[in-house]
């Protein structure tokens, strides 16, 4: 399946994936909305997260990884993968925010929601029809949707 | 306000942020190297300082919402004609600092653009013009001394043809045009590696500059021309056969007469392993060569270099255009180069004291007219072939350069442009916004190798079809036919004495 590749060799930290991630997970789908009302009125938040060390930064979301820990870690079931589409998928329904798959992910990919009892977690932009608007914002080609 | 001295008060740019669209996301905190925004904890928004700001316009660029705008300061110096804000700002500079002002990129002084002033024929009736969608058109050039005749003899077997005289290396492009010399420590390896790729994907070449070659850029090294420079840095057999040609830089348009200066902390380990010098020491290439003191030394050096690379690859010398550069140009010819590089005053640097840079050589519109006659008049035009280089913007610039009397040109600065440069002039600083003058780590990351590959194989091809839309248009089909053609070029808005030392006709002519 395809997925998002980071390239901590390229990443220059801008954290530009992080606003497409937020303005594409958006009611209004525009960035100045987004950033400025619904991250603090609804907790929108992105569902990567831009780490830096160093000389080094690397954004980091869902790997959907073929055995997932946190699917195994979910006590309701709340994440499963999808055998059609290979991605590991997030019912927030049936959420039950105990926190197990945050501390289940080596990745540290799995976010708290900021208001609700929820995770965020990446769905590569299920629906967006151009592919995660992340990949698209990347001025230097950092990540990549790709089959590897 | 509290007391400003005047030479912070009367900085370059101020930065315009729309309060209605900046969101306080902070991505132009991140990308500024030179720290003008900055995250205001007191005020919870970000926030910038003007005096810090060198116009790069890196923030512009990556602001998501469009917020910022870079401009000059409204406020200015009294008009004076003679006392330009420039001359003021130098004056409190050195005033305060005692010191040698130094710039970056080529000169931006008023010197005339004779490119600007020069313009091609175009085919009409009797002789009709040449559509390069449907015709072929031939932009191959082959640098290196050609022989005064060719002998061809008759195979007795075959009964074909062949070729009895031995020539000389050449170097084969597919375009008249080559990546100029940029070292490795001046720009960083990721666009080196960047020129090497797009040099060998559009059948060109690109110069490692005096810094040498990185052992992982041998591979390229059918696409290298290696640079011997006078501090000699990464100079030894290998370099020398690893590249398909050599060239020896004596001088460079931007500065001409003057040496070379990596500072000491553009040397990080990798620059230290290809240059040859330990890591952090400055790398000072001295104005001269120390072994060349005439035209005979020269032929030393040139022979010597072609003994080292077993008569493999041509020998280029590069000199920058000055007061008698025929002259000069004729005595490389004698002394057995290959190819002559003229390199124009409005050619780009990484640093170069700003006085030298603003007042010193010629541009290389008249240099190369001069060389390229002055060749001819003596009967050796066949012995070298002559590359121009400095400031050619486009490839307008290009065809009339070829038309002058060049064989191919380098473009430095436009290869910089193609991979995000905005000639903000700072190169020396090693703060290089954009990722290109530095070899901070985590600026040079900005340039992606694929990226920038992608970005100047692009520019090669696009000059490379609208050099053949010009050619088609004057008749011709191959870049050949017009190779110190003249007859293709006419003067506007110049004088007598610039006509005819460009040997161009007036417009109306």
């Amino acid at each position: 399946m395809k997925r998002v590749y980071p390239d901590k060799e390229y990443c220059i930290g801008c954290h530009l994936c992080e606003l497409a991630c937020i303005t594409a997970h958006s009611k209004s789908k525009d960035l100045i909305l987004a950033y400025r009302e619904e991250r603090g009125k609804d907790g929108l938040s992105a569902c990567k997260k831009v780490f830096e060390k160093g000389d080094t930064c690397v954004a980091i979301s869902c790997r959907h990884c073929d055995e997932p820990s946190c699917v195994a870690a979910c006590i309701s079931g709340g994440l499963y993968k999808d055998p059609e589409t290979g991605r590991t998928v997030y019912d927030r329904n049936k959420c039950v925010g105990c926190w197990s798959c945050l501390m289940a992910c080596p990745y540290g990919a799995i976010k708290r929601h900021p208001i609700e009892s929820k995770i965020v977690k990446c769905d590569l932009c299920e629906g967006r029809e151009e592919g995660p608007a992340c990949v698209a914002a990347c001025p230097n080609a950092a990540l990549k949707f790709e089959e590897r | 306000m509290l007391f400003q001295p005047i030479n912070k008060n009367y900085h370059e740019f101020c930065i315009e942020r729309d309060s209605d669209l900046c969101i306080n996301c902070k991505v132009c905190v991140r990308q500024c190297s030179y720290e003008a925004h900055f995250w205001d904890e007191a005020r919870q928004k970000v926030m910038h300082d003007n005096t810090k700001c060198i116009g790069c316009h890196r923030c512009e660029a990556l602001c998501p919402t469009a917020a910022l705008n870079i401009v000059n300061k409204p406020s200015d110096f009294r008009t004076n004609k003679l006392w330009r804000p420039v001359f003021l700002q130098n004056i409190y500079k050195q005033a305060d600092t005692g010191g040698v002002l130094l710039a970056g990129m080529g000169s931006p002084v008023d010197i005339p653009v004779y490119w600007d002033h020069i313009l091609l024929d175009a085919s009409q009736v009797t002789n009709p013009s040449i559509d390069p969608l449907r015709e072929p058109m031939e932009l191959k050039t082959f640098l290196g001394a050609k022989p005064r005749k060719l002998d061809i003899v008759t195979d007795k077997k075959t009964g074909k043809p062949k070729l009895k005289t031995k020539l000389t290396p050449q170097l084969e492009l597919d375009v008249p045009i080559m990546f100029a010399a940029m070292s490795f420590g001046a720009i960083n390896f990721n666009l080196h590696r960047a020129m090497a790729r797009a040099a060998t994907e559009t059948g060109t070449y690109y110069n490692t500059g005096e810094g040498g070659l990185h052992k992982s850029l041998y591979k390229y090294g059918a696409n290298t021309i290696v640079q011997v420079a006078s501090g000699r840095f990464g100079v030894h057999r290998d370099y020398l056969q690893a590249g398909a040609g050599i060239e020896i830089k004596v001088g460079q348009g931007a500065k001409p007469g003057i040496g070379g200066h990596l500072p000491g902390e553009k040397i990080n380990d990798k620059v230290s392993e290809t240059r040859m010098v330990p890591i952090g020491s400055d790398a000072i290439s001295p104005a001269p060569h120390h072994d060349i003191y005439s035209i005979e030394d020269l032929l030393q050096l040139i022979y010597a270099l072609k003994e080292a690379s077993e008569y493999k690859a041509p020998v280029s010398v590069k000199i920058a255009a000055v007061h008698n550069v025929a002259a000069i140009a004729s005595g490389i010819a004698r002394a057995g180069a290959d190819i002559i590089t003229i390199d124009g005053m409005r050619g780009g640097t990484g640093a170069a004291p700003a006085m030298i840079r603003d007042n010193v050589g010629i541009p290389i519109e008249l240099a190369l007219a001069q060389v390229d006659q002055r060749l001819r008049d003596e009967g050796i035009r066949n012995n070298v072939s002559v590359v121009a280089a400095g400031g050619i913007r486009c490839s307008g610039d290009v065809i009339k350069a070829i038309a002058l009397g060049a064989d191919a040109v380098y473009i430095g600065t436009a290869t910089l442009i193609a991979v995000g440069c905005t000639i903000c002039g700072r190169c020396y600083t090693g703060k290089c916004p954009w990722g290109i003058a530095t070899n901070d780590p985590k600026l040079s990351k900005r340039q992606n190798p694929d990226i920038a590959a992608k970005k100047l194989a692009n520019l090669i091809r696009a000059w490379g079809h609208e050099i053949e839309e010009m050619l088609g248009g004057m008749g011709l089909n191959s870049i050949e036919s017009l190779r110190g053609n003249r007859d293709k070029l006419r003067g506007v808005g110049i004088s007598d004495t610039e006509l005819d030392i460009l040997g161009i006709k007036h417009a109306g002519r």
